[in-house]
């Protein structure tokens, strides 16, 4: 075994067990909190596994988009709806746990047997891209791949508009007088109760 | 010895198991959330050593995985305002909770 090829398999044992031990934390951790920012360990450890995979644009999106945008989004949604509450205990539970970690035990074997017996048809060309992967992905995108990109930004204009709509405070659909005379440009909300209220009751 | 694409189906599939223990048990509402996102990573993983192993040229796997890339930013997004909605109407992210379609 070469220099080179012991700090590849090093690097891949190291970020393997970060990844698995995340992932556990994620699940197990109590407060959710430490599972958001451990879910940002597994996403930096999958960026270091992309890129032993020879694949440094997906590793750096990977970076950007699930670290940079969706754990923080992630956070926002921890924070929004911050409410420390002592879950009812539920009858079975126990049980629940334990067949569902028994059906995953066995989807995990059921999946390796399949991964270790399928004779895979393992490539010989090098994974040395001649001009490098950004490149050709950039000619997947704009030659057979056009139409699914385009529609992927359709969804994501979906989804945008989407996700405001439902999380908008509801709207109200009565009239009353004083509305009509207020011409301030703002969408007809429920005013909010709680923490608004008493601010500018304190204020005024 | 050299890694194989044996390992990185086995660490998905491993990955993949604990986003469905977690998708399944976990009571918080957000959790849950993280738990696709495990699954989604699962994913990306197996499309990338597939990628790397049996297509090296034309790098096809990395396209998908931009793509489910994508379509997660998406789920994150339309996902969070659900349990926002919810949590306005319930005042709770409890899943135990959330039984209104129950019969």
């Amino acid at each position: 075994m070469t220099l080179a090829e012991g700090v590849q398999l090093v690097s891949n044992l190291l970020l393997a067990a970060m990844m698995l031990a995340s992932a556990l934390g994620v699940v197990l951790f109590s407060n959710i909190v430490y599972s958001a920012f451990l879910l940002g360990g597994v996403f930096i450890s999958m960026a270091g596994l992309y890129l032993l995979l020879n694949a440094d644009f997906v590793a750096a999106a990977q970076v950007l988009i699930y670290v940079g945008s969706i754990n923080v989004l992630i956070l926002f949604a921890i924070m929004l709806v911050n409410k420390r509450e002592d879950y009812k205990p539920v009858s079975g539970r126990l049980i629940r746990n334990i067949a569902t970690g028994l059906v995953c035990g066995g989807l995990f074997a059921l999946l390796g047997t399949m991964v270790m017996m399928t004779p895979w048809s393992i490539s010989t060309e090098s994974a040395v891209l001649s001009e490098g992967s950004v490149v050709e992905i950039g000619k997947h995108f704009f030659s057979d791949y056009l139409l699914p990109f385009e529609l992927a930004s359709i969804l994501l204009l979906m989804a945008m508009v989407g996700a405001i709509i439902i999380a908008r405070r509801d709207f109200i659909p009565e009239f009353s007088p004083s509305n009509l005379q207020q011409t301030a440009l703002t969408l007809p909300e429920k005013p909010r109760e709680l923490a608004s209220a008493a601010n500018e009751s304190t204020e005024s | 010895m050299q890694l194989q694409l044996q390992f990185y189906l086995l660490l998905a599939a491993a990955l993949f198991c604990i986003g469905i223990y977690g998708l399944i048990t976990s009571r918080n509402a957000v959790r849950v959330l993280m738990s696709i996102e495990l699954m989604l990573n699962a994913v990306n993983l197996n499309l990338m050593g597939f990628s790397n192993f049996l297509d090296p040229q034309g790098i096809k796997g990395q396209l998908f995985t931009i793509f489910v890339l994508t379509v997660a930013a998406a789920e994150a997004a339309v996902g969070l305002a659900i349990v926002l909605a919810i949590y306005r109407n319930r005042d709770t992210v409890d899943m135990e909770q959330f039984n209104l379609l129950k019969w």
